[in-house]
């Protein structure tokens, strides 16, 4: 027994030992084999992405690490990227921020470390906005696939793949008073998340800004799972629909519960609703609901087929649309190094808003001075148990 | 205080940690990755020193450090954003107020601190962060909300480490100068004996809650340095994971040993970085290494070791004496 415990105690002597020396010889070994590659004609273009593979956020960062990863092998078995005379293949270094943001400024510098070119983050709003400033400082390109607040492309240097908040929501305003013909809407949404709050009051302000009338907007908190009261309340009005931006969990549970309570509205949702159709018993509940996505896996596309397949192959799932965030990401890096016919991030800064980039969330996707997407929304309607997108 | 040649050594320490520190980030020896660290180290350090204070002196268990933390981050955050006052004295007055705000939070949580001991106060201690955290998130219009409150000036980050160290070194040295006077030794026998205690007639309630209220104010002087560096502040990052964490922390230091404490953090703050080469298995290995400490900390080689160095101090204590 005591034999043991001391063999623990140096076993945990050596693991320490081992892996600061691991950590540290890395970091040599990596910086020596970029400055090996250069000068063969074939260069290496490394993105430093930035994003949770562990913690409750997890899922999003794996997506969008796994999608970049679909990018870019796509990419360079096409022979890579030209410019000028050069061919660059691109490489990933992706950091774990856990969604947090401390740990997200370290996530920067040791991606930094590691030389990258172009930074592919992060993928929660916090957490990016806790390093634009930082990018800024450093002048390097930053385009973030998800962080959808305002604040994180502040800074000239940075841009974003998918649609603000706000913007989403006053989409969905738009598209519910002039194409769906609806007044009276009620909300329902998450008080304590900011994804949720930033499309309700985006989406209140446009409907009323059009004529519509908010006749309930009721908050939930996060891990709710009991919505009798906000639906007590909406019943006893009359709305036309009720508009839930929020998670898909959150989705199943309020579209369930109103069936129960014998409601037929119409509901709306945001793109937090995808995977919706895993996640409820009965997909009856969600049959009709319309909600607004950038992306949308089992539509019936040839270039989405293409995605989804070589995505269900290498890691055995289905993509997200963060996943289809992250794979547009790394084609607007190809445009904007095409474009600029440089790797200097000041001249694929400048190349970011003159480049059309083809992608998953959208056919031809462009950027404003401000850094954000330009693109169509697209909404999805469930129909007979499937999704489906809405013909404009 | 008495200077003496424990004192000495102490700041001989850390005049030496300092300029090593210093000289790495002026000499550009650091990797970007670890100069990252720095002020996290630092924030971290007094994080876990103060709570220490509370778990293990005065022999409390509190799960609720983080909400001081966030209390302190917040209000010193606020200053900062609106005051038009140069870099230093902003900093300076922003540290009061995250410290005295957080002290106020501390006073209102030591209040039931007089009824409860043990386990129920964990959870009284615990439910007191989760509410700190509603309340923020739902302060929208002063706090930002869920979103966060951001745009915070910098003020301090790496490139002001030598304020930030002398922050950590002065908040290290007025705990360990507290456990050691009068009011230290009250507290310590509180912890050993509560009814010995209150029988010598030391005021017991009293000493309670001025723990906390210590305790609460340099966990608000870490929570202001915190903000300065990152920028962003949101209320998730301050839940109970975090109060656990340096829970571990000051467990992992030995509870009652102020330097174990800080060596525990300065590990524990950089141990995920270290790792990173171990990618998908980084938070796996993290768990392992933690685990495989606290067994060491229990192991015989160690008590051997420690029984040998208090021998030894034992030994040298006497001939002073003589």
């Amino acid at each position: 027994m005591k034999n043991m415990k001391r063999f623990a105690a140096f076993s945990v002597a050596a693991v320490l030992a081992v892996s600061m020396m691991a950590g540290c010889g890395d970091d040599k070994k990596d910086k020596a084999e970029g400055s090996e590659a250069a000068g063969a004609g074939e260069e290496t273009f490394l993105i430093g992405g930035i994003g949770p593979v562990t913690g409750a956020a997890a899922s999003y960062g794996t997506s969008v690490k796994q999608g970049a990863e679909i990018a870019i092998k796509e990419i360079n078995d096409a022979g890579g990227v030209k410019v000028g005379d050069t061919t660059y293949k691109f490489a990933l270094e992706f950091a774990d921020d856990e969604a947090s943001e401390d740990k997200a400024v370290q996530a920067y510098n040791t991606v930094m470390d590691k030389g990258a070119n172009a930074i592919m983050g992060c993928v929660t709003s916090g957490a990016c906005i806790a390093i634009v400033d930082q990018t800024y400082q450093d002048g390097i390109l930053q385009v973030t696939p998800s962080g959808s607040a305002e604040g994180c492309i502040a800074n000239d240097n940075a841009f974003r793949i998918c649609f603000s908040d706000p913007e989403q929501g006053k989409a969905m305003a738009d598209y519910a008073i002039d194409t769906m013909g609806l007044k009276k809407i009620a909300v329902i949404y998450n008080a304590a998340d900011e994804y949720s709050t930033g499309l309700q009051k985006a989406f209140e302000e446009e409907v009323k800004a059009k004529g519509g009338e908010i006749v309930a907007s009721e908050a939930f908190n996060t891990n709710d799972v009991e919505f009798n009261t906000q639906l007590t309340t909406i019943k006893g009005t009359d709305a036309e629909a009720i508009y839930v931006p929020a998670y898909y969990q959150d989705a199943t549970y309020i579209t369930k519960q109103a069936k129960d309570m014998g409601m037929t509205l119409q509901f709306l949702g945001s793109d937090g609703w995808d995977g919706v159709l895993d996640t409820v018993s009965d997909a009856s509940t969600v049959e009709g609901c319309v909600f607004s996505s950038p992306f949308c896996a089992t539509v019936d596309d040839a270039d989405v087929k293409k995605f989804v397949d070589a995505y269900n192959e290498a890691y055995k799932a289905t993509p997200d649309q963060f996943a289809a965030d992250a794979y547009d990401t790394v084609y607007t890096f190809k445009a904007a190094m095409e474009e600029a016919g440089s790797i200097e991030s000041a001249d694929m800064i400048e190349a970011m808003t003159k480049i059309t980039v083809s992608g998953m969330t959208g056919d031809e996707i462009t950027f404003d001075a401000s850094g954000a997407a330009v693109k169509e929304v697209k909404f999805v309607e469930v129909k007979d148990g499937a999704y489906q997108y809405k013909a404009e | 205080m008495k200077i003496n040649k424990k004192t000495i050594i102490n700041v001989i320490i850390a005049v030496g940690v300092y300029a090593v520190v210093q000289g790495l980030i002026s000499g550009g020896m650091l990797s970007r990755q670890m100069t990252s660290l720095i002020i996290p180290i630092c924030v971290y350090v007094m994080m876990a020193v103060s709570l220490c204070l509370v778990v293990g002196f005065l022999g409390e268990l509190s799960l609720g450090h983080a909400g001081f933390m966030s209390v302190g981050a917040y209000s010193g955050a606020l200053f900062l954003t609106h005051t038009e006052l140069p870099q230093l004295p902003a900093v300076l007055i922003a540290l009061l107020i995250g410290g005295s705000a957080a002290a106020v939070f501390g006073l209102i949580i030591g209040v039931p601190v007089l009824r409860l001991k043990g386990d129920y106060l964990a959870i009284v201690t615990l439910g007191f962060g989760e509410i700190i955290k509603s309340i923020i998130n739902f302060m929208t219009p002063i706090t930002g909300g869920a979103k966060g409150l951001s745009k915070i000036p910098l003020y301090t980050t790496y490139r002001n480490f030598t304020f930030v160290f002398i922050l950590t070194v002065v908040v290290v040295l007025l705990v360990s100068n507290i456990v050691r006077s009068r009011h230290g030794r009250a507290i310590t026998s509180i912890r050993d004996n509560y009814i010995a205690a209150e029988a010598a007639g030391i005021p017991v309630s009293r000493y309670k809650i001025m723990t906390f209220v210590i305790a609460a104010f340099f966990a608000g002087v870490a929570g202001v340095v915190y903000a300065g560096n990152i920028g962003i502040l949101k209320p998730v990052n301050f839940d109970y994971n975090t109060s656990i964490e340096i829970l571990v922390m000051v467990v992992l230091g030995g509870m009652g040993n102020i330097k174990g404490s800080i060596v525990a953090a300065v590990i524990l703050t950089a141990l995920p970085e270290v790792l990173r080469g171990a990618a998908d298995y980084r938070m796996l290995l993290y768990s392992i290494v933690l685990i495989a400490l606290m067994l060491f900390n229990n192991s015989p080689i160690k008590r051997a070791f420690m029984d040998r160095r208090n021998m030894r101090q034992a030994g040298r204590l006497q001939k002073e004496g003589e």
